[in-house]
């Protein structure tokens, strides 16, 4: 940290935080600082499919994707780096007549808003994906115009161009406290971590058993004594993905969002065979092939350990591998190179929690994104730049905000993977 | 050495290009392994993470913190193999 003071905190350098800070530069906000308790990628923006996609359930969702996939073709030359984007369409299947017929319904709301997406019948699956095994499937959508992206550059870039524009990124470094008066953050008291710190999201102990949480960030921490600093700021944006419930509750607020374990796996690099991301509405398999070759993909899987855990599970990779050779029985030859896991921020109702709180009243979030905060990042952290800068609170952020649990006004999103 | 000379071989990564990244900060292993690409391929660093870690402590006259944190499986197995286990087996 170069400064005693900042305009504005983002804590957490997900992709969420970064192109927040990246948008606020933009509009000459440049006084920013962006936290991180590890490295760059180490959280959940490192750790996913790399999906982004419009077809989704609510309007919400399939506008603002529209929009983030045309930031996202652009993105390349805009920030000189290459983000691996793949426009190959994603494939949704099921092999269940109720969650077909939703589908139709889905699609018609998709197509209203001027998406291209398709339903299929199954007889015509061959002609997107000829090594799948159609085998069960009653219903497909296909939208040619969904994605993928390889996450890792995607977050450098945003990184580079805010810090190019002056934001300052401290990673390394926790939030142990935050200092509130009247109503209001007057500053942090922040905390260097040690590496060994965040591994221990990943690692097994010696006596860890097989749904025992690992310990929890504060008790790691306070046996590890590290360089401490405090700083002022006029305003937080709590963009910490999973952890956020944890940060929240340092200024006495209880958010209603919850980590969820999500695991996801890649094999070796083949020579481009896969068009789309194929996804499967029945168990949450999806995989898709990324520009490096790789067949990248993930399944469902239910109960997972409580808490904070990115550790790897041995149940995953059969069930993962079972749904995913039964549907491209040609892939039973192709070798898994590793498998990692990371943590979905999920809300009760499937939408996320955005915007500024009433108490503390300089507190902005952007938390709960379902597993799609990496893909929503490049529009939404647009929008809360804006939203910041100008104090004004958009249609959408008002039906986002945090007292809709409060007032039972919850907006139910169904197309979730995973 | 030249400018060409290879520093992950499965992911073609270069030693001026590990060179380029530590001069843009990354000064840690899991910070090179994302900004770089290395060690995520066929081997997942079983050749290249000692070159890391050799870089690093020459760079900085300390050892560097921890090595990456080692993803299963520890060699490469065919998805069909994997097909056939039961769903519970704990984790690894």
């Amino acid at each position: 940290m170069k400064k005693a003071r900042y305009r504005v905190v983002v804590i957490g350098a997900g992709i969420m935080g970064l192109s927040t800070a990246f948008h606020l530069a933009e509009r000459g906000i440049t006084d920013v600082l962006v936290l991180d308790r590890g490295y760059l990628c180490g959280g959940a923006s490192g750790r996913n499919g790399g999906g982004v996609r419009a077809q989704f359930s609510t309007e919400t969702n399939i506008r603002l994707m529209q929009q983030s996939i045309r930031i996202c073709e652009s993105f390349a030359t805009r920030m000189k780096i290459n983000v691996w984007f793949r426009q190959g369409g994603y494939l949704f299947v099921t092999r269940s007549a109720e969650r077909g017929r939703a589908l139709e319904a889905t699609v018609k709301l998709q197509n209203d808003c001027g998406l291209p997406t398709r339903l299929l019948e199954p007889s015509e699956l061959g002609t997107i994906v000829p090594e799948l095994d159609a085998g069960g499937i009653v219903r497909a959508s296909f939208n040619a115009d969904d994605a993928v992206v390889f996450p890792w550059p995607f977050v450098w870039g945003y990184a580079r161009a805010a810090t190019d524009l002056g934001v300052e990124i401290e990673t390394y470094t926790d939030v142990l406290d935050l200092r509130t008066r009247n109503g209001r953050i007057t500053g942090l008291v922040l905390r260097r971590t040690a590496h060994d710190e965040i591994a221990s999201w990943d690692r097994l102990g010696p006596t860890d058993a097989r749904d025992e949480a690992p310990p929890s960030f504060a008790e790691v921490s306070s046996c590890t004594p590290g360089e401490r600093t405090e700083i002022e700021c006029d305003e937080v944006v709590l963009c910490a993905g999973a952890w956020s419930p944890e940060l929240a509750r340092k200024v006495g607020l209880e958010l209603p969002n919850h980590p969820h374990r999500h695991e996801i796996c890649s094999t070796e690099p083949l020579k481009p065979w896969l068009g789309p991301l194929v996804a499967s509405l029945d168990d949450g398999l999806y995989f898709s092939q990324s520009a490096r070759g790789e067949i990248v993909g993930g399944i469902g899987v239910d109960p997972v350990p409580p808490g904070i855990n990115q550790r790897s599970s041995m149940e995953f990779l059969a069930r993962y591998t079972r749904s995913l050779v039964r549907m491209v029985p040609r892939l039973a030859s192709v070798k898994v190179l590793r498998q990692w896991a990371g943590c979905y921020d999920l809300t009760p109702d499937g939408s996320p929690i955005v915007g500024r709180v009433e108490e503390p009243s300089n507190l902005v979030l952007a938390c709960g994104f379902m597993g799609h905060g990496f893909m929503m990042a490049p529009v939404v952290g647009k929008l809360l730049a804006e939203h910041v800068a100008t104090g004004e609170t958009s249609e959408l952020f008002a039906q986002w905000a945090l007292r809709r649990f409060r007032e039972g006004r919850l907006v139910r999103e169904t197309m979730i993977i995973g | 050495m030249t400018e060409k000379s290879l520093f992950c071989r499965c992911e073609d990564v270069t030693v001026s290009e590990v060179e380029k990244a530590y001069g843009e900060g990354h000064h840690d292993i899991e910070s090179l392994k994302r900004y770089t690409g290395f060690a995520t391929g066929w081997c997942q660093g079983k050749q290249c993470l000692v070159a890391c870690a050799r870089f690093l402590a020459e760079r900085s006259g300390t050892m560097p913190e921890a090595p990456i944190t080692p993803r299963p499986p520890v060699h490469p197995v065919p998805m069909g193999l994997l097909a056939g286990l039961e769903p519970s087996e704990g984790d690894t």
